[in-house]
């Protein structure tokens, strides 16, 4: 089973929510957290895992061998992100611009073009408190998120409950990490901003056809346009936390709230079983 | 004619409600929104909308069910994992074409792709350019090149000098776009584990890229030992902490009205972000030698 943890806004506790949820259930269940919010992951913070293993992610970028090119222009031409140009007798590859989609390689009549790796990032993996746990990185500087958030996903183990800590936004790198899950749990806050942003994710998770429901947090402050929005669309609210001065120092510190305040433990337990009888009632009906 | 990008690493730190309050601060000045994918200063700024266009961006392919023969090449050729039983998942294709140039019966065509909106606006504080990506789609990074675009534009066509953008959270692409050539990155962030790290990650950015930038630390009563290590590191890397705004419920108030909060209210929280606001047209006069 694989639960998303998404948002649209940032900020409203997606990594909150995805540490407490884990390690809830880690003494029931074999659990995965899987954080793909590479370009600021922050689940380590909270989970001060060992890392046993990492492996860099590339993506494969064209390289030309000028001996065989006859300079014909083809990978120009088929290239949709200018990531090559022909000029003269010179080819100039953009290795920033390229997708590693490998038309030209493919494509290239004179097998000219050969393909090396770019890093762009990195997956590590270990264990943190009898969970597994696992992590992309995206290297600073670098701008695609989504090579290294598939490469993540490729960690779940298929026998576990799998918990993906998504990053914020309604774009591609969005879509990647919650792609293939069955269950999305958007995490907002009472705002108007909160609202703006949830209205947007439940649009993107009904894109890719997910079931989804709401945690609230930060209750207690700000409107109810979050609650009447909900129940107007009919998306359960799994679970509300409090606007909390120990909750926020908990937080502040890097330390879990369940960790911190183990009375949470079962609500998020029965959170668990909530989104376990939405699935299930899914499945029965499809 | 300077650019101000408000960016942060993590989300939820507090960019919208400082550029909705430097939009009341700043005289001579092109608002842009360039958190395409989940934009908020319209709801502080109450735009009125002036002009509305059709971001098409990219393409997809579509396979003709007619004249596909089923041979799977197109499928186990791409690496985007985006054609599955001889059909095309439009949310994964990237649009890279390599389907539609292998298809041996040419039956794959590649489909313009509308991402989006972009909107020219008047607020009563200026003009606002702002836009909204279509879910789930791909592009972020040009639908802000686009909105910067406008904004330069704008500026240069009513004599404005300065340009305030909102930037989108973390690090990848739709940042880059924001902050590329902009003139001064103020960065937001709060005293938390996560709220250092995250900052960290983006003054890495502004250096890969040689953006100036200007700290701010937001709710930094919350945790005052994560607030000096933020200082400490900070001072080691020579950024000047432009101001410690206290945290503060009149912030989620004004948001609720709809305000700008240093208009909706005076007190701590305002004079902060006005300290932050002379703060970055000082750190600007020194960049520029004026």
């Amino acid at each position: 089973m694989i639960i998303s943890i998404a948002s649209g806004k940032g900020g409203t506790g997606k990594t909150l929510v995805a540490t407490s949820l884990a390690l809830s259930l880690k003494d029931d269940y074999k659990v995965e957290l899987l954080d793909c919010d590479v370009e600021e992951p922050n689940d380590h913070v909270f989970l001060r895992p060992e890392i046993t293993g990492s492996e860099p992610v590339s993506i494969m970028v064209p390289a030309v061998d000028e001996a065989k090119c006859t300079f014909c222009g083809q990978c120009a031409e088929v290239c949709a992100y200018n990531a090559i140009a022909v000029i003269g007798t010179h080819v100039l590859i953009f290795p920033q611009l390229c997708h590693g989609c490998g038309a030209c390689s493919y494509l290239c009549p004179e097998k000219a073009i050969t393909e090396v790796p770019r890093e762009m990032g990195v997956v590590e993996w270990g264990r943190s408190d009898g969970m597994a746990f696992a992590q992309g990185i995206l290297t600073v500087g670098e701008a695609m998120a989504p090579p290294i958030i598939r490469k993540v996903k490729e960690h779940a183990g298929g026998d576990r409950v799998v918990i993906r800590d998504v990053p914020p936004g309604t774009s591609c790198p969005v879509v990647e990490a919650i792609k293939g899950s069955d269950f999305c749990i958007l995490v907002t806050e009472p705002t108007p901003f909160g609202l703006n942003d949830l209205v947007l994710a439940v649009e993107t998770v009904r894109e890719v056809n997910l079931p989804c429901g709401v945690i609230l947090n930060r209750a207690g402050v700000g409107d109810a346009g979050v609650e009447d929005y909900c129940k107007k669309e009919n998306i359960p609210i799994l679970l509300t936390i409090p606007m909390d001065a120990e909750i926020a120092r908990l937080y502040s510190r890097g330390t879990a709230l369940v960790t911190g305040m183990p009375e949470w433990r079962d609500r998020f337990r029965e959170l668990f079983n909530r989104v376990k009888e939405i699935i299930d009632e899914r499945n029965c009906s499809a | 004619m300077n650019e101000i990008v408000v960016l942060s690493g993590k989300g939820g730190t507090g960019k919208t409600s400082i550029v909705g309050s430097f939009a009341v601060l700043a005289q001579n000045k092109v608002l842009a929104d360039c958190d395409v994918d989940a934009a908020d200063l319209h709801l502080l700024l109450s735009p009125s909308i002036k002009q509305e266009t059709e971001f098409w961006s990219g393409q997809v392919a579509v396979i003709n069910e007619d004249t596909c023969i089923h041979c799977g090449l197109c499928e186990d050729l791409c690496r985007f994992e985006a054609i599955y039983n001889y059909r095309v998942d439009p949310v994964s294709c990237e649009g890279c074409g390599f389907c539609s140039h292998i298809c041996p019966v040419e039956a794959v065509t590649m489909a313009e792709n509308m991402s989006g909106h972009w909107y020219i606006s008047d607020t009563k504080y200026g003009p606002l350019v702002h836009a909204r990506l279509g879910i789930a789609q791909e592009n972020s990074g040009k639908l802000v090149a686009q909105v910067r675009q406008q904004a330069r534009e704008i500026a240069e066509a009513r004599g404005l000098d300065c340009i305030i953008s909102d930037g989108p959270p973390g690090i990848g692409c739709p940042v880059i776009s924001s902050l590329s050539g902009a003139s001064l990155a103020v960065l937001v962030t709060e005293p938390t584990l996560s709220g250092i790290h995250d900052l960290e990650r983006v003054i890495g950015v502004c250096y890969h890229f040689s953006i100036p930038s200007l700290v701010c630390i937001n709710k930094y009563d919350i945790n005052e030992d994560n607030t000096r290590q933020i200082e400490q590191y900070c001072w080691g890397k020579g950024i000047e902490v432009g101001a410690k705004i206290p945290f503060d419920r009149v912030v989620t108030e004004a948001l609720v009205e709809g305000l700008p909060v240093v208009e909706y209210t005076g007190g701590r929280v305002a004079r902060e972000i006005e300290r932050l606001w002379q703060s970055a047209l000082s750190t600007l006069k020194i960049k520029s030698g004026t």
